[in-house]
Protein backbone atom coordinates (compact mmCIF):
# COMPACT_ATOMS: atom_id res chain seq x y z
CA UNK A 1 0.00 0.00 0.00
CA UNK A 2 2.93 2.65 -1.29
CA UNK A 3 2.13 4.35 -4.49
CA UNK A 4 5.58 3.74 -7.00
CA UNK A 5 7.94 6.19 -7.42
CA UNK A 6 7.06 9.69 -9.44
CA UNK A 7 9.01 12.98 -9.58
CA UNK A 8 7.19 15.88 -7.59
CA UNK A 9 6.85 19.49 -8.49
CA UNK A 10 5.54 22.91 -6.65
CA UNK A 11 4.13 25.46 -8.75
CA UNK A 12 3.51 28.93 -8.17
CA UNK A 13 1.23 29.91 -11.54
CA UNK A 14 -1.12 27.98 -13.34
CA UNK A 15 0.89 28.58 -16.49
CA UNK A 16 3.32 26.51 -14.87
CA UNK A 17 0.89 23.78 -14.74
CA UNK A 18 -0.41 23.40 -17.75
CA UNK A 19 3.15 23.86 -19.08
CA UNK A 20 3.89 20.85 -17.58
CA UNK A 21 0.68 19.23 -18.37
CA UNK A 22 1.03 20.28 -21.99
CA UNK A 23 4.74 18.25 -21.95
CA UNK A 24 3.71 15.24 -20.03
CA UNK A 25 0.13 14.52 -20.76
CA UNK A 26 -1.82 11.65 -19.22
CA UNK A 27 1.72 10.67 -17.46
CA UNK A 28 1.27 14.03 -15.19
CA UNK A 29 -1.41 14.55 -12.31
CA UNK A 30 -2.65 17.13 -10.57
CA UNK A 31 -1.71 16.96 -7.20
CA UNK A 32 -4.55 19.11 -4.83
CA UNK A 33 -5.67 17.72 -1.66
CA UNK A 34 -4.75 14.43 -2.86
CA UNK A 35 -7.72 12.80 -0.68
CA UNK A 36 -8.50 10.57 -3.76
CA UNK A 37 -5.48 10.32 -5.89
CA UNK A 38 -3.13 9.46 -3.08
CA UNK A 39 -5.23 6.79 -2.28
CA UNK A 40 -5.85 5.37 -5.85
CA UNK A 41 -1.75 5.73 -5.92
CA UNK A 42 -1.32 3.50 -3.21
CA UNK A 43 -3.49 0.98 -4.37
CA UNK A 44 -1.00 1.23 -7.48
CA UNK A 45 -4.52 1.92 -9.37
CA UNK A 46 -2.72 4.82 -10.80
CA UNK A 47 0.93 5.73 -11.42
CA UNK A 48 1.67 8.52 -12.24
CA UNK A 49 4.92 9.85 -13.47
CA UNK A 50 4.62 13.49 -12.28
CA UNK A 51 2.58 14.92 -9.29
CA UNK A 52 2.03 18.74 -9.81
CA UNK A 53 0.94 20.16 -6.48
CA UNK A 54 -0.89 23.24 -7.56
CA UNK A 55 -1.91 24.06 -3.40
CA UNK A 56 0.69 26.94 -3.51
CA UNK A 57 -1.07 28.93 -6.42
CA UNK A 58 -2.44 32.24 -4.70
CA UNK A 59 -5.25 32.88 -7.76
CA UNK A 60 -6.93 29.16 -6.74
CA UNK A 61 -7.43 29.84 -3.55
CA UNK A 62 -10.81 32.08 -3.96
CA UNK A 63 -14.38 31.65 -3.15
CA UNK A 64 -16.15 34.55 -5.08
CA UNK A 65 -19.60 34.89 -5.78
CA UNK A 66 -20.29 36.57 -9.67
CA UNK A 67 -22.61 36.65 -12.23
CA UNK A 68 -25.36 34.32 -10.12
CA UNK A 69 -22.77 31.91 -9.46
CA UNK A 70 -20.21 31.05 -6.83
CA UNK A 71 -16.74 30.47 -8.53
CA UNK A 72 -14.58 27.87 -6.23
CA UNK A 73 -10.70 27.79 -7.05
CA UNK A 74 -9.10 24.37 -6.97
CA UNK A 75 -6.95 25.20 -3.92
CA UNK A 76 -9.74 25.21 -1.99
CA UNK A 77 -10.41 22.66 0.34
CA UNK A 78 -13.76 20.89 1.23
CA UNK A 79 -13.71 22.20 5.08
CA UNK A 80 -12.83 26.03 3.71
CA UNK A 81 -16.08 25.84 1.80
CA UNK A 82 -18.14 24.64 4.50
CA UNK A 83 -16.83 27.00 6.55
CA UNK A 84 -17.36 29.56 4.36
CA UNK A 85 -20.03 32.64 5.95
CA UNK A 86 -22.34 32.69 3.27
CA UNK A 87 -22.55 28.67 2.31
CA UNK A 88 -25.66 28.49 3.83
CA UNK A 89 -27.59 31.67 2.40
CA UNK A 90 -26.02 31.33 -1.13
CA UNK A 91 -26.01 27.47 -1.89
CA UNK A 92 -28.10 25.99 0.42
CA UNK A 93 -28.07 22.61 -1.61
CA UNK A 94 -24.22 22.40 -0.64
CA UNK A 95 -25.06 23.36 3.04
CA UNK A 96 -27.18 20.16 3.49
CA UNK A 97 -24.54 18.11 1.67
CA UNK A 98 -21.28 18.67 2.36
CA UNK A 99 -21.36 17.21 5.82
CA UNK A 100 -21.81 14.15 4.48
CA UNK A 101 -18.85 14.10 2.17
CA UNK A 102 -16.16 11.59 4.03
CA UNK A 103 -15.00 12.54 7.37
CA UNK A 104 -13.25 15.60 8.94
CA UNK A 105 -10.00 14.49 7.84
CA UNK A 106 -10.46 14.39 4.66
CA UNK A 107 -12.36 17.31 4.26
CA UNK A 108 -9.56 19.12 5.87
CA UNK A 109 -7.00 18.30 2.90
CA UNK A 110 -9.87 17.55 -0.06
CA UNK A 111 -10.25 20.04 -2.22
CA UNK A 112 -13.97 20.61 -4.17
CA UNK A 113 -12.65 21.02 -7.33
CA UNK A 114 -10.97 17.80 -6.53
CA UNK A 115 -13.64 15.20 -6.14
CA UNK A 116 -15.10 17.00 -9.09
CA UNK A 117 -12.36 16.06 -11.05
CA UNK A 118 -12.23 12.48 -9.74
CA UNK A 119 -16.11 12.26 -10.77
CA UNK A 120 -16.63 9.50 -8.46
CA UNK A 121 -20.49 8.29 -9.32
CA UNK A 122 -20.78 8.20 -5.17
CA UNK A 123 -19.69 11.33 -4.63
CA UNK A 124 -21.76 14.10 -3.85
CA UNK A 125 -19.89 17.33 -4.80
CA UNK A 126 -20.46 15.86 -8.70
CA UNK A 127 -24.38 15.11 -7.91
CA UNK A 128 -24.29 18.52 -6.11
CA UNK A 129 -23.09 20.22 -9.20
CA UNK A 130 -25.24 18.58 -11.70
CA UNK A 131 -28.36 19.27 -9.91
CA UNK A 132 -27.85 22.75 -9.60
CA UNK A 133 -26.88 22.72 -13.01
CA UNK A 134 -23.17 24.25 -12.77
CA UNK A 135 -20.48 24.62 -14.36
CA UNK A 136 -16.59 24.00 -14.65
CA UNK A 137 -14.05 26.02 -15.74
CA UNK A 138 -11.05 23.83 -17.64
CA UNK A 139 -7.37 25.89 -18.44
CA UNK A 140 -4.87 24.51 -21.06
CA UNK A 141 -1.94 26.23 -23.44
CA UNK A 142 -4.62 25.92 -25.85
CA UNK A 143 -7.21 28.19 -23.69
CA UNK A 144 -9.70 28.11 -21.49
CA UNK A 145 -13.00 26.62 -21.47
CA UNK A 146 -16.50 26.01 -19.42
CA UNK A 147 -18.43 23.16 -19.69
CA UNK A 148 -21.57 22.55 -18.22
CA UNK A 149 -21.53 19.79 -15.28
CA UNK A 150 -23.54 17.49 -17.32
CA UNK A 151 -20.71 17.66 -20.51
CA UNK A 152 -17.64 17.53 -18.20
CA UNK A 153 -19.32 14.30 -15.86
CA UNK A 154 -19.11 11.54 -18.73
CA UNK A 155 -18.84 8.45 -16.67
CA UNK A 156 -17.18 6.59 -13.23
CA UNK A 157 -14.00 8.34 -12.70
CA UNK A 158 -14.21 9.79 -16.04
CA UNK A 159 -14.61 12.97 -17.71
CA UNK A 160 -14.50 15.45 -20.60
CA UNK A 161 -11.19 17.06 -19.33
CA UNK A 162 -8.43 16.44 -22.37
CA UNK A 163 -4.92 15.29 -20.40
CA UNK A 164 -3.36 18.79 -21.09
CA UNK A 165 -5.88 20.67 -19.42
CA UNK A 166 -6.71 21.25 -15.69
CA UNK A 167 -9.78 22.46 -13.38
CA UNK A 168 -9.00 25.83 -12.39
CA UNK A 169 -12.64 26.00 -11.11
CA UNK A 170 -15.79 25.02 -10.47
CA UNK A 171 -18.86 27.31 -10.87
CA UNK A 172 -21.75 27.07 -8.33
CA UNK A 173 -25.59 28.31 -9.20
CA UNK A 174 -26.19 30.41 -6.29
CA UNK A 175 -29.83 29.88 -4.48
CA UNK A 176 -32.87 30.74 -6.50
CA UNK A 177 -35.44 33.20 -5.60
CA UNK A 178 -38.20 31.00 -3.81
CA UNK A 179 -36.44 27.71 -4.66
CA UNK A 180 -36.49 25.02 -1.78
CA UNK A 181 -33.32 22.63 -1.67
CA UNK A 182 -33.08 19.11 0.21
CA UNK A 183 -30.37 15.83 0.24
CA UNK A 184 -29.78 12.97 1.89
CA UNK A 185 -28.31 9.40 1.21
CA UNK A 186 -27.51 6.27 2.77
CA UNK A 187 -24.48 5.07 3.61
CA UNK A 188 -23.08 2.17 5.38
CA UNK A 189 -21.40 3.97 7.77
CA UNK A 190 -21.24 8.40 8.22
CA UNK A 191 -19.02 9.72 5.37
CA UNK A 192 -18.77 6.32 3.51
CA UNK A 193 -19.29 6.83 -0.72
CA UNK A 194 -23.31 6.72 -0.77
CA UNK A 195 -24.84 3.25 -2.07
CA UNK A 196 -27.97 6.16 -3.31
CA UNK A 197 -28.07 9.73 -2.95
CA UNK A 198 -30.56 12.19 -3.80
CA UNK A 199 -30.44 15.94 -3.92
CA UNK A 200 -33.37 18.63 -5.24
CA UNK A 201 -34.35 21.48 -6.31
CA UNK A 202 -38.31 22.73 -6.21
CA UNK A 203 -38.99 25.44 -7.41
CA UNK A 204 -43.01 26.89 -7.98
CA UNK A 205 -42.48 25.23 -11.59
CA UNK A 206 -40.55 21.88 -11.38
CA UNK A 207 -38.27 19.26 -9.21
CA UNK A 208 -35.07 18.86 -10.65
CA UNK A 209 -33.80 15.78 -9.07
CA UNK A 210 -30.37 14.37 -8.78
CA UNK A 211 -29.43 11.07 -7.94
CA UNK A 212 -26.00 9.49 -7.36
CA UNK A 213 -24.05 6.17 -6.45
CA UNK A 214 -26.69 4.30 -8.98
CA UNK A 215 -25.76 5.01 -12.72
CA UNK A 216 -22.26 5.62 -13.45
CA UNK A 217 -22.32 9.44 -13.10
CA UNK A 218 -25.28 12.06 -11.34
CA UNK A 219 -27.95 11.83 -13.41
CA UNK A 220 -31.20 14.39 -13.07
CA UNK A 221 -34.43 14.38 -14.10
CA UNK A 222 -37.10 17.30 -14.05
CA UNK A 223 -40.57 16.40 -13.02
CA UNK A 224 -43.63 18.83 -13.51
CA UNK A 225 -47.10 18.87 -13.85
CA UNK A 226 -48.45 14.99 -13.26
CA UNK A 227 -45.14 13.64 -12.83
CA UNK A 228 -45.14 15.87 -9.53
CA UNK A 229 -48.29 15.42 -8.55
CA UNK A 230 -48.17 11.98 -7.84
CA UNK A 231 -44.69 11.27 -8.37
CA UNK A 232 -44.38 7.31 -7.72
CA UNK A 233 -44.32 5.90 -11.17
CA UNK A 234 -42.29 9.20 -12.52
CA UNK A 235 -39.28 7.97 -9.51
CA UNK A 236 -39.92 4.23 -10.49
CA UNK A 237 -39.50 4.68 -14.50
CA UNK A 238 -36.03 6.88 -13.13
CA UNK A 239 -35.04 4.48 -11.32
CA UNK A 240 -34.93 1.30 -14.24
CA UNK A 241 -33.63 4.23 -16.65
CA UNK A 242 -30.54 4.90 -13.75
CA UNK A 243 -30.48 0.64 -13.14
CA UNK A 244 -27.61 0.96 -11.32
CA UNK A 245 -25.29 -2.58 -10.55
CA UNK A 246 -24.78 -5.13 -7.94
CA UNK A 247 -21.88 -5.02 -5.79
CA UNK A 248 -20.00 -5.80 -2.47
CA UNK A 249 -22.36 -2.85 -0.86
CA UNK A 250 -25.71 -3.43 -2.35
CA UNK A 251 -27.86 -4.97 -5.31
CA UNK A 252 -29.33 -2.73 -7.91
CA UNK A 253 -32.61 -3.66 -6.68
CA UNK A 254 -31.81 -2.18 -3.48
CA UNK A 255 -30.25 0.84 -5.24
CA UNK A 256 -33.44 1.12 -7.16
CA UNK A 257 -35.83 0.84 -4.35
CA UNK A 258 -33.61 3.67 -2.52
CA UNK A 259 -34.54 6.07 -5.39
CA UNK A 260 -38.15 5.62 -5.56
CA UNK A 261 -38.14 5.71 -1.29
CA UNK A 262 -35.23 8.09 -1.04
CA UNK A 263 -36.82 10.25 -4.20
CA UNK A 264 -40.40 10.61 -3.25
CA UNK A 265 -39.23 12.05 0.35
CA UNK A 266 -36.35 14.71 -0.92
CA UNK A 267 -38.89 15.75 -3.33
CA UNK A 268 -41.41 16.30 -0.22
CA UNK A 269 -38.73 18.17 1.82
CA UNK A 270 -37.72 20.72 -1.27
CA UNK A 271 -41.33 20.98 -1.67
CA UNK A 272 -41.83 21.99 1.59
CA UNK A 273 -39.22 24.19 2.20
CA UNK A 274 -39.57 26.58 -0.83
CA UNK A 275 -39.97 29.83 0.38
CA UNK B 1 12.21 9.63 -8.44
CA UNK B 2 12.71 13.46 -7.92
CA UNK B 3 14.22 14.09 -3.70
CA UNK B 4 12.86 17.27 -1.90
CA UNK B 5 14.52 18.78 1.47
CA UNK B 6 11.23 19.92 3.60
CA UNK B 7 11.20 21.95 6.49
CA UNK B 8 8.89 20.49 9.16
CA UNK B 9 7.95 21.12 12.57
CA UNK B 10 6.64 18.18 14.29
CA UNK B 11 5.20 18.37 17.64
CA UNK B 12 7.49 21.84 18.19
CA UNK B 13 10.89 20.41 16.79
CA UNK B 14 12.08 22.08 13.60
CA UNK B 15 13.50 19.45 11.23
CA UNK B 16 15.07 19.44 7.71
CA UNK B 17 15.27 16.08 6.04
CA UNK B 18 16.06 15.01 2.65
CA UNK B 19 12.66 13.07 1.34
CA UNK B 20 12.23 11.34 -2.20
CA UNK B 21 8.84 12.18 -3.42
CA UNK B 22 6.47 9.01 -2.74
CA UNK B 23 7.33 9.01 0.99
CA UNK B 24 3.89 9.02 2.78
CA UNK B 25 4.07 11.36 6.22
CA UNK B 26 2.87 8.29 7.89
CA UNK B 27 6.28 6.88 6.84
CA UNK B 28 8.39 9.92 7.44
CA UNK B 29 7.23 10.48 10.99
CA UNK B 30 7.58 6.75 11.76
CA UNK B 31 10.57 5.47 9.69
CA UNK B 32 12.65 9.03 9.22
CA UNK B 33 12.11 10.51 12.56
CA UNK B 34 10.89 7.30 14.62
CA UNK B 35 7.81 8.63 15.99
CA UNK B 36 6.13 4.91 15.85
CA UNK B 37 3.34 6.62 17.91
CA UNK B 38 1.50 7.11 14.67
CA UNK B 39 0.17 3.81 13.29
CA UNK B 40 -0.01 2.63 9.70
CA UNK B 41 -3.02 0.39 9.28
CA UNK B 42 -5.00 0.28 6.16
CA UNK B 43 -2.90 2.92 4.22
CA UNK B 44 -5.66 3.87 1.68
CA UNK B 45 -7.85 6.45 4.14
CA UNK B 46 -10.07 3.87 5.21
CA UNK B 47 -9.17 3.36 9.16
CA UNK B 48 -8.10 6.61 10.64
CA UNK B 49 -5.16 5.07 12.71
CA UNK B 50 -2.17 7.38 11.24
CA UNK B 51 -5.08 10.05 11.91
CA UNK B 52 -2.59 13.59 12.79
CA UNK B 53 -2.74 16.99 12.97
CA UNK B 54 -1.61 19.69 10.25
CA UNK B 55 -1.17 23.23 11.05
CA UNK B 56 -3.99 22.02 13.84
CA UNK B 57 -6.20 20.43 11.19
CA UNK B 58 -6.88 16.51 11.79
CA UNK B 59 -5.83 14.75 8.69
CA UNK B 60 -4.92 11.62 7.53
CA UNK B 61 -0.99 11.04 7.12
CA UNK B 62 -1.19 7.96 4.94
CA UNK B 63 -2.99 9.78 2.03
CA UNK B 64 -0.75 12.91 2.35
CA UNK B 65 2.92 13.10 1.23
CA UNK B 66 5.48 14.16 3.39
CA UNK B 67 6.57 16.54 0.44
CA UNK B 68 2.96 18.11 1.27
CA UNK B 69 3.90 18.95 4.64
CA UNK B 70 7.17 20.97 4.01
CA UNK B 71 6.44 24.79 5.73
CA UNK B 72 3.85 23.37 7.72
CA UNK B 73 3.65 22.30 11.64
CA UNK B 74 2.64 18.60 12.69
CA UNK B 75 1.86 17.16 16.20
CA UNK B 76 1.55 13.72 16.09
CA UNK B 77 0.25 11.56 19.61
CA UNK B 78 3.61 11.77 21.47
CA UNK B 79 2.59 16.06 20.83
CA UNK B 80 -0.25 15.38 22.93
CA UNK B 81 1.05 14.27 26.37
CA UNK B 82 4.34 12.53 27.41
CA UNK B 83 5.09 9.99 30.28
CA UNK B 84 3.37 11.12 33.33
CA UNK B 85 2.10 14.03 32.23
CA UNK B 86 -0.80 13.02 30.16
CA UNK B 87 -3.37 14.53 27.73
CA UNK B 88 -6.77 14.60 29.65
CA UNK B 89 -7.83 12.77 26.56
CA UNK B 90 -5.16 10.13 27.41
CA UNK B 91 -6.47 9.74 30.52
CA UNK B 92 -9.72 9.71 30.04
CA UNK B 93 -9.00 6.98 27.68
CA UNK B 94 -7.49 4.89 30.48
CA UNK B 95 -10.24 5.44 32.74
CA UNK B 96 -13.30 4.94 30.61
CA UNK B 97 -12.03 1.91 28.78
CA UNK B 98 -11.51 3.95 25.71
CA UNK B 99 -9.14 1.32 24.01
CA UNK B 100 -8.34 -2.57 24.30
CA UNK B 101 -5.88 -3.23 22.01
CA UNK B 102 -4.92 0.12 21.80
CA UNK B 103 -3.72 0.63 18.09
CA UNK B 104 -6.48 2.52 17.15
CA UNK B 105 -6.07 4.96 20.13
CA UNK B 106 -3.18 7.31 18.60
CA UNK B 107 -5.57 7.81 16.13
CA UNK B 108 -8.73 8.23 17.78
CA UNK B 109 -6.94 10.62 19.91
CA UNK B 110 -6.06 12.89 17.33
CA UNK B 111 -9.04 12.88 15.82
CA UNK B 112 -11.20 13.61 19.50
CA UNK B 113 -8.90 16.45 19.78
CA UNK B 114 -9.63 18.27 16.74
CA UNK B 115 -12.98 17.34 17.49
CA UNK B 116 -13.00 19.11 21.35
CA UNK B 117 -10.78 22.23 19.48
CA UNK B 118 -13.82 22.76 16.98
CA UNK B 119 -16.25 21.88 19.09
CA UNK B 120 -15.47 22.15 23.34
CA UNK B 121 -18.89 20.44 24.25
CA UNK B 122 -19.66 17.91 21.69
CA UNK B 123 -22.71 16.00 21.91
CA UNK B 124 -22.67 12.30 22.17
CA UNK B 125 -23.92 12.41 18.31
CA UNK B 126 -21.14 15.02 17.18
CA UNK B 127 -18.77 12.96 18.83
CA UNK B 128 -19.80 10.07 16.74
CA UNK B 129 -19.47 12.19 13.60
CA UNK B 130 -16.38 13.44 14.59
CA UNK B 131 -14.67 10.26 15.25
CA UNK B 132 -16.27 8.75 12.24
CA UNK B 133 -13.01 8.60 10.05
CA UNK B 134 -11.75 6.30 12.64
CA UNK B 135 -12.55 2.92 12.97
CA UNK B 136 -11.91 0.46 15.97
CA UNK B 137 -12.10 -3.55 16.32
CA UNK B 138 -11.92 -3.89 19.54
CA UNK B 139 -14.39 -1.52 22.55
CA UNK B 140 -17.34 -1.29 19.93
CA UNK B 141 -16.88 2.50 20.39
CA UNK B 142 -19.12 2.99 23.68
CA UNK B 143 -15.87 3.24 25.82
CA UNK B 144 -14.52 5.68 23.49
CA UNK B 145 -17.19 8.23 23.04
CA UNK B 146 -17.68 8.06 26.95
CA UNK B 147 -13.66 8.92 27.34
CA UNK B 148 -14.17 11.93 24.70
CA UNK B 149 -17.33 13.27 26.77
CA UNK B 150 -15.37 12.76 29.62
CA UNK B 151 -12.55 14.37 28.78
CA UNK B 152 -14.59 17.48 27.43
CA UNK B 153 -15.81 17.68 31.04
CA UNK B 154 -12.48 17.47 32.71
CA UNK B 155 -11.40 20.48 30.23
CA UNK B 156 -14.04 22.15 30.96
CA UNK B 157 -14.26 22.03 34.50
CA UNK B 158 -17.62 21.00 34.86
Amino acid sequence: MKPSAFDYQRVARVEEAIDLLARHGEDAKILAGGQSLVAMMNYRLVEPKLLIDITGIEGLASIEEKGGFVDVGAAVTQARLMAWPALAERLPLLAKAMPHIGHFQTRSRGTVCGSIAHSDPSSELPLVLATLGGQVVLRSKRGSRTLAADDFQTGPLSTAREPDEMVVAVRFPVRQAGAGYAFDEVTQRQGDFAICSVAAVATAQEVRLGVGGVAGRPTVTRLSGAALANPDGALNAFAWELGGSDDIHATAQYRRQLVRRIGRRIIEEAQSCRS
Amino acid sequence: MSKHVINVTVNGEAHAVEVPAKRLLADFLRDDLLLTGTKRGCETGTCGACSVLIDGEVVKSCLNLAVQADGRSVTTVEGLGQGTNLHPLQTSFMEQGGLQCGYCTPGFLMAAHDLLSRNPSPSEEEIREGLSGNLCRCTGYQGIVDSVKNAAEKMHGR
